[in-house]
């Protein structure tokens, strides 16, 4: 309405009886916008946009040879990236339930230990994470071999697995934040009647919280999950072994045994922006199926009309 | 069920920190009396209901309800159980309904016979349908809430609470936020629950229209304690306190 109103309003700059020769070329400027339609701007905007990295792409002189070869290598590692990131969000997924039930409960245990979860792995670079898991355990896991519990060695973890710990462990952190916050938006009356029929409180929260709670936990949650797809590269700083390679370490690699850095790292960035975009599409869809029940689709009726019917 | 009273409370009292808003109620009700507690607001007649299913823990006294006695203490297990007991056998009905949005009206009825009594849910649905039908919303079976008026969602959640089947029925202000057009049908449910089923009911209200027409006695609620009781029919025409006579100056 309000845009429609402007649009409409285009004839106001002109003051009336001013023919167009007396306007000023700012004010005819002006009015010609505002005919053009903002879809209009919109692909004029991206056209400019990408004609300007397109001329950048030129000028980088990139070897399209060597890219057009190698860029089904590097495609190779989605499935590894792909592997990371949603077992770490599933990982996540369930560590932020659990924090952040813990974090709204009064057993002091649980709350303490969430607490102290969400400190640290979020006052601490993913990165240093990744390596205290990965060799800091192996080093516990080895001083207890040699000390002689066996099961020390169950601590060295493989590159790939201490990677998915790492992220999931950081990322439930901040998800437990996420599903406090997402908890706690459901109206308190909610809870009373869960419990006025009788709820336990496992009840309450499978039944009655929870599920209205991930309406406003699966936007964010899908942004942690582009996040984390993104984030699945530093893995490759673990030193993956060959066969369990993604996206980022075999752009690394090739593009470093073939002296074509650049080629190799913008082939990545291309795969990881159609990856997220893939994401970001099911995820406007989840949303809206989660809305049912939420919005009032079609008319809406007023009145009972069926009072008559009572008893 | 248990001969003898319903509902016995004694000496109940119950503080929001330093403020006092129920000062020792003593209160016994019948099976298939229709009480309606009325009086100002911050009179204490919410706390007072809310007190009969804890969801509001009294700071002493002694409830029973269907022959289940409750004091006031820790939450262990074992007393955990035992208010979860109380609340199977108290409908409660709420000033803001409180549907769960994220069901239909059928789930939402059938929500307490699946998850807390267990029961199978074709049983659940029978019951279900039949109560929805009892409270004349048969058709908006598969509605959401948000697609009700204020009237189908109170008269929803009332369906919601009868599939515990209770022993008695619970009402906070069940119409007070509801548009004045809306209001009968609910009223006309609640009465025909009095009327029909014999179901016991402790009802927080203003409707003094209902109260005439249903109630069995009438308590007049004044700072946390019973100031008159009795029949409407004397209430209503003749009470005794000044205060009462007040406050039905204001809303009769």
């Amino acid at each position: 309405m309000e845009v429609e109103k402007q649009i409409g309003g285009a004839g106001e700059i002109r003051p009336p009886g001013v023919p167009d020769e007396d306007l000023s070329r700012w004010q005819r400027a002006e009015v010609a916008s505002l005919r053009v339609p903002f879809r209009v701007k919109l692909a004029l905007v991206w056209l400019g946009v990408i004609t300007v990295l397109g001329i950048m792409f030129v000028l980088v002189r990139f070897d399209l040879g060597w890219m057009a070869e190698h860029a089904r290598f590097i495609f190779l590692g989605i499935p590894f990236t792909l592997l990371i990131s949603v077992a770490a969000i599933i990982l996540a997924v369930i560590l932020a339930v659990l924090g952040s039930l813990a974090r709204l409960s009064r057993n002091p245990i649980a709350f303490g230990v969430s607490g102290f979860y969400v400190s640290f792995f979020r006052g601490t670079p993913l990165i240093v994470q990744m390596f205290l898991i990965y060799a800091g355990l192996a080093q516990i896991g080895g001083n207890l071999r040699t000390m002689g519990y066996a099961w020390g060695e169950l601590l060295i973890l493989d590159s790939l697995l201490a990677g998915i710990l790492a992220l999931g462990l950081n990322y439930g952190a901040y998800m437990t934040e996420i599903f406090r916050a997402g908890i706690q938006s459901v109206a308190h009356g909610q809870a009373e009647a869960a419990q006025a029929i009788g709820m336990t409180y496992g009840q309450m929260m499978r039944r009655v919280i929870l599920p209205q709670a991930v309406r406003v936990i699966i936007p964010p949650t899908g942004n942690e999950f582009i996040a984390m797809l993104k984030d699945s590269a530093l893995v490759s700083f673990l030193g993956t072994v060959v066969s369990q390679m993604e996206l980022f370490r075999r752009a690394q690699l090739v593009g470093i045994a073939d002296f074509r850095p650049f080629e190799a790292l913008i082939l990545a960035a291309g795969m990881y922006w159609a990856l997220t975009t893939v994401f970001t599409f099911f995820q406007q869809r989840l949303e809206r199926r989660l809305s049912r029940g939420y919005v009032r689709a079609g008319s809406f009726q007023l009145g009972g009309g069926a009072a008559g019917h009572a008893g | 069920m248990p001969d003898g009273p319903v509902v016995r409370i004694k000496g109940l009292h119950k503080s929001f920190g330093p403020l006092e808003v129920l000062k020792g109620i003593d209160l016994e009700i019948e099976p298939g009396e229709v009480v309606v507690i009325f009086g100002r607001s911050g009179s204490g007649k919410s706390t007072l209901l809310r007190c009969v299913n804890w969801l509001e823990e009294p700071s002493a006294g002694v409830v029973e309800v269907d022959g289940i006695r409750l004091e006031p203490g820790q939450r262990t297990r074992s007393r955990r159980e035992h208010i979860r007991e109380v609340r199977m056998r108290c409908g409660m009905v709420f000033q803001e309904f409180n549907l769960f949005p994220h069901l239909t009206a059928l789930e939402n009825v059938m929500e307490g016979p699946v998850t807390v009594r267990g029961l199978e849910r074709t049983t659940s649905r029978r019951l279900a349908v039949e109560l929805l039908g009892r409270v004349g919303l048969a058709d908006k079976a598969d509605e959401h809430p948000i697609r009700l008026s204020g009237g189908q969602k109170q008269r929803v959640a009332i369906a919601r609470a009868l599939a515990m089947e209770p022993t008695i029925m619970l009402f906070d202000e069940p119409t007070s936020a509801l548009d004045p057009e809306l209001i009968g049908e609910v009223l006309a449910v609640m009465k025909a629950l009095a009327t029909e089923m014999q179901m016991t009911m402790m009802v927080v209200t203003h409707e003094m229209g209902f109260a005439r027409e249903v109630a069995n006695r009438m308590l007049f609620l004044h700072e946390g304690e019973v100031v008159e009781e009795g029949p409407p029919s004397r209430i209503l025409t003749e009470p005794q306190d000044a205060r009462t006579r007040t406050f039905l100056a204001a809303v009769l």
